[in-house]
């Protein structure tokens, strides 16, 4: 058992890009964790290891020995990793919960960003203590000065104590080893010893199953101990225990205080789930560790293959993918235009982006996408409430008393320069101010109440246009709003195209469906009949546009000359063809379904 | 069979069984901007027909003499008419020529005079197919032609006094161009009993296709098809018949050549670039001209690539090549799964193709490569 009074358990959190891991290298290095000229040989060594020991290493949680030269104290450091993305913020709220502090890491020349802000908060709010940290002081357009400015401002310290490093050459890395072991507070003491450890995270290994990723809160936890999983119930064995050297490395146990992995041989990634307490079955705890929550899905989307045989390789595809990705849920979904394929739910764009991308690069699926919708909640006229995630779900107008749509806790950063366009972008995004606040002459904070289905187009991009690049986003769950909404549904020569169907603000149906009708317009190629194209809102025509029928089609010349080359000319257009989606008897590409997704862009 | 009318199956499908020879002559004056041709400007000329001479000479003949021969380019007409003279005469004592058979060649209207045309009769031509494009000036200088309308008149002229049967190649759908069926009817007024109409294409790698990159007009394909319909209305007021998708003759004057090619029809070729249907071969020499030179004098193959189709594939090629005609095609295994097909259905539906006893015909040419590409999708089955 350690010590828990030399123990320190921490996180970096930083923006994208502002030097995470190349500090968590630097440290890894600077504890001997691994040597700095073999790092890379180690990290491919650890493969060749993995493949032995038949387990796959996430380092996600490194344990680390440090010996303060101040003092010649020794210490267990141990590092945990966070999830960069505002897609995974819960995923971030639960490494945080692992630790007793956080290295809040802003780039010198970059300064704070939205992100950085979102994970300083909730590093705040779960009474972490967190050191700022300024990085990449060794590049010319550093302004430690300034940032240490904006820093202070969002913690409330003093500039002075803001550490300042250049994790690519290792200075100042040293005096933050002793500011973690100075700064940062040990773990809590124990309580009653009665078990409990935080699943932090968890990881599908092949050959081992899931391994879940544990920080002991009370009690112990030995290989062999019959465990408990609190939120599922489930009850496994502790197969194995051990920490992360950054090599897997088995030991007898782990204490409160500690953190390592832990195995029960459960082979399927949904009877883990991140957030839940372990503890014991034969002397359970009473109360779960705060904090848990489902992973809820918040942007939903069909998924169809271009191919309709291809359905049974989908499913296989998103059962291997969902082995690794808990948070990711599907059901199947019959659409009148694109067949059979599934309706995915997703904590948000990144995350749809990430599997759609999986899906069609590492399974070699060619997919449509419908427009990503939002979980909206129906009144009904008895009172019930239904959740709709997918337009054609949604009933009948005389059927419903309200629609309800999920809010979003918006937080933007920007210089202040762009703070009227900013707001006016959000306005056009139906954004209602929750609050504004300067972090420092140049750079503002601003808060909005949005709906998620504003932001789930595109909004990204636009913020980053308007404010040249230098605008940052986060966003947080904010409940439910009653709004005023409409379907919009799209008529390819006269019979609707459920996959092109939208659930949009009443004010702003008219002018989605338009640009929408002449997006299609543009990307509907000629056929051999004229194809109208309408937007409705129930029975009324809101917009049409005509692709015109097609009326010449045909090489001038064909003789003996040309056959073979006329030929595979052909062929190649045919292959073009076979990409095309018919819907009813119009042929359809690809970019149509596409269109329907960037609608907002322009 | 030369009073047949040339949509007629009969005619059409009987040329499945002749044969022909087909002579590249690559030299131009200059280069068209549209034309993606095996073409070059100047040339040693006597060194290229010493080559045509020696190619031929070196070919294999068929079980039959030939039906007809054809000499493209290119120009011809820069070729003298003694040399060209030599060249037929080569043909005929390797292939030997049946009776009656056609024999063609291309020329530009500002070559062609009494004296030429004469020298080329007596050369052993029967066909002309003059170049004429268009009968406006300002469209022939858009199109980088040397002639002007005058001249193209005249030759026509000249050309119909001479030789038993005349075609006029003609480009619609230039941009800016208002004239087109004055074109049309000028054309036939020199009563010509053949015409031949292409629809102005951007093809890779011309001069046409960068300027159209670079910002200049690109023909109109609703346009062209307006140009189409009125050519095909005056050309058969006129008396030709539309017989493949661009080509018009009166009847008992189709080109042979032509239909053997559509007809899936065996021909032999020679010259730089020249493609050859043998064998269930096709094979094509190699495109530059003092390569294939070299070859030739080097007494090696100046075949630069072949193709062999079988089964499937040869029965789709069949029916693709066929389609270009009005007669259409028997339908066979190919024709047939295309008419079962959903594709086919919808293009019954739509009037694009029909069935016709054992045939199947494209009813409008114009969207014949609709057809082409869908007969192309088809799953293969085994034949």
């Amino acid at each position: 058992m350690t010590d828990t009074s030399r123990i320190r358990n921490f996180s970096i959190i930083a923006h994208i890009d502002h030097g995470k891991s190349t500090l968590a290298d630097r440290i890894l290095e600077r504890t001997g964790a691994i040597a700095a000229r073999d790092m890379r040989e180690q990290v491919l060594d650890s493969m060749d290891l993995e493949r032995e020991r038949g387990i796959t290493i996430k380092a996600q949680a490194v344990r680390l020995h440090y010996t303060s030269p101040r003092t010649g104290e020794e210490y267990i450091l141990n590092l945990i990793d966070t999830p960069g993305h505002v897609d995974f913020s819960y995923e971030v709220s639960r490494s945080l919960a692992a630790c007793e502090g956080a290295i809040l890491l802003v780039d010198a020349a970059q300064g704070v960003e939205a992100q950085t802000l979102a994970n300083a908060y909730l590093a705040i709010e779960g009474g972490l203590e967190v050191i700022p940290v300024l990085n990449k002081l060794d590049l010319p357009a550093a302004d430690p000065e300034r940032v240490a400015l904006e820093v202070a401002a969002v913690l409330g310290g003093n500039p002075g104590e803001v550490l300042r490093v250049s994790a690519k050459t290792g200075e100042g890395v040293d005096a933050l080893l002793e500011a973690i072991v100075d700064r940062l507070p040990p773990p809590a003491p124990a309580g009653d010893g009665t078990l409990r450890a935080l699943v932090f995270d968890s990881y599908y290994d092949i050959y081992r199953g899931v391994v879940c990723y544990v920080r002991v809160t009370d009690g112990v936890v030995a290989t062999g101990d019959p465990l408990r999983f609190m939120a599922t119930g489930e009850d496994l064995p502790a197969e194995e225990v051990g920490v992360l050297t950054p090599k897997a490395v088995p030991v007898a146990s782990l204490s409160a205080g500690e953190v390592g992995y832990l195995i029960t041989g459960v082979k399927e990634v949904e009877r883990i789930k991140v957030g839940d307490t372990v503890t014991r079955r034969d002397r359970p705890a009473k109360q779960m560790l705060p904090g848990y929550r489902e992973p809820k899905p918040m942007v939903f989307s069909g998924l169809f293959p271009t191919d309709g045989d291809e359905f049974e390789r989908l499913r296989e595809a998103l059962e291997r993918l969902r082995l690794n990705d808990a948070a990711l849920v599907y059901e199947p979904e019959t659409s009148r235009a694109l067949g059979f394929g599934f309706r995915c739910g997703f904590l948000g764009l990144l995350h749809m982006e990430i599997v759609r991308e999986r899906l069609e690069r590492e399974y070699g699926l060619e997919l449509v996408t419908t427009a990503p919708s939002v979980a909206f909640r129906v009144r009904l006229s008895g009172g019930e409430i239904r959740e709709v995630r997918s337009p054609q779900d949604l009933p009948e107008s005389i059927e419903r008393i309200e629609i309800s749509e999920p809010m979003m806790r918006v937080m933007i950063l920007t210089p202040t320069e762009y703070t009227g366009t900013v707001m006016e972008l959000l306005q056009e995004h139906r954004g209602v101010m929750s609050s504004m606040n300067y972090l420092s002459k140049e750079r503002i904070e601003l808060v909005y109440r949005v709906p998620l289905a504003e932001i789930v187009f595109g909004f990204f991009d636009q913020l980053k246009s308007r404010t040249r690049g230098y605008g940052s986003l986060d966003y947080e769950v904010d409940g439910y709003a009653v709004s005023d909404l409409v379907r919009v549904d799209i008529l390819l020569n006269e019979l609707p195209v459920d996959a092109f169907s939208a659930i949009v603000h009443k004010d702003k149906a008219y002018v989605y469906g338009r640009k929408l009708v002449d997006r299609l317009r543009e990307l509907i190629p000629r056929q051999l009949f004229d194809v109208p194209i309408q937007a409705a809102i129930g029975s009324r025509i809101i917009a049409r546009e005509t692709v015109k029928a097609k009326r010449k089609d045909v090489l001038a010349k064909c003789y003996g000359g040309d056959v073979t080359r006329k030929r595979k000319l052909l062929e190649k257009q045919k292959e073009g063809k076979r990409r095309m989606k018919m819907l009813g008897s119009v042929e359809v590409p690809q970019e149509a379904f596409i269109a329907v997704l960037r609608v907002d862009e322009d | 069979m030369r009073t047949d009318r040339p949509d007629s199956p009969a005619v059409v499908d009987a040329a499945a069984e002749l044969v022909a020879a087909y002579v590249h002559v690559p030299f131009c004056r200059r280069l068209c901007p549209y034309c993606d041709f095996a073409v070059q400007v100047g040339g040693d000329t006597d060194r290229y027909v010493t080559a045509l001479l020696a190619e031929i000479a070196s070919a294999e003949p068929f079980s039959r003499p030939l039906d007809a021969v054809f000499v493209g380019g290119g120009t011809p007409t820069s070729l003298p008419p003694r040399r060209l003279a030599e060249v037929v005469e080569q043909l005929a004592s390797r292939f030997g020529l049946a009776p009656g058979a056609e024999v063609s060649i291309e020329a530009n209207p500002e070559d062609v005079d009494a004296g030429v045309a004469a020298g080329l009769r007596t050369a052993g031509f029967n066909r002309i197919s003059l170049g004429v494009q268009s009968l406006d000036s300002s469209v022939l200088r858009s199109l980088g032609r040397s002639h002007g309308p005058e001249e193209a008149v005249a030759a026509l002229g000249v050309a119909r006094r001479i030789f038993p049967s005349v075609n006029a190649d003609l480009i619609f759908g230039t941009p800016g161009d208002a004239t087109w069926i004055e074109s049309v009817r000028g054309v036939l007024a020199s009563d010509v009993d053949h015409l031949s109409v292409y629809a102005l294409t951007v093809e890779r790698g011309t001069a046409l296709s960068r300027a159209v990159a670079a910002g200049a007009a690109a023909p109109d394909p609703d346009e062209q098809a307006d140009c189409y319909q009125a050519a095909t209305a005056a050309a058969e007021a006129a008396g030709l018949v539309r017989y493949e998708t661009s080509n018009f003759a009166r009847p008992g004057r189709a080109c042979v050549y032509n239909l053997i090619t559509w007809a899936q029809g065996e021909y032999a070729a020679f010259g730089n670039g020249a493609h050859r249907h043998r064998d269930g071969e096709r094979s094509w020499n190699i495109r530059r001209v003092d390569r294939y030179e070299e070859r030739v004098f080097a007494g090696e193959s100046p075949v630069s690539g072949r193709e062999h189709l079988t089964g499937w594939n040869r029965e789709v090629e069949r029916v693709l090549l066929g389609l270009r005609r009005a007669a259409g095609v028997p339908a066979g295994s190919a024709g047939s799964a295309l008419l079962a097909s959903p594709a086919g259905e919808r293009l019954v539906a739509a009037g694009v193709i029909a069935a016709d006893g054992d045939r199947v015909r494209v009813t409008r040419p114009l969207l014949g490569d609709e057809v082409a590409r869908e007969l192309l999708a088809l799953e293969p089955i085994e034949c």
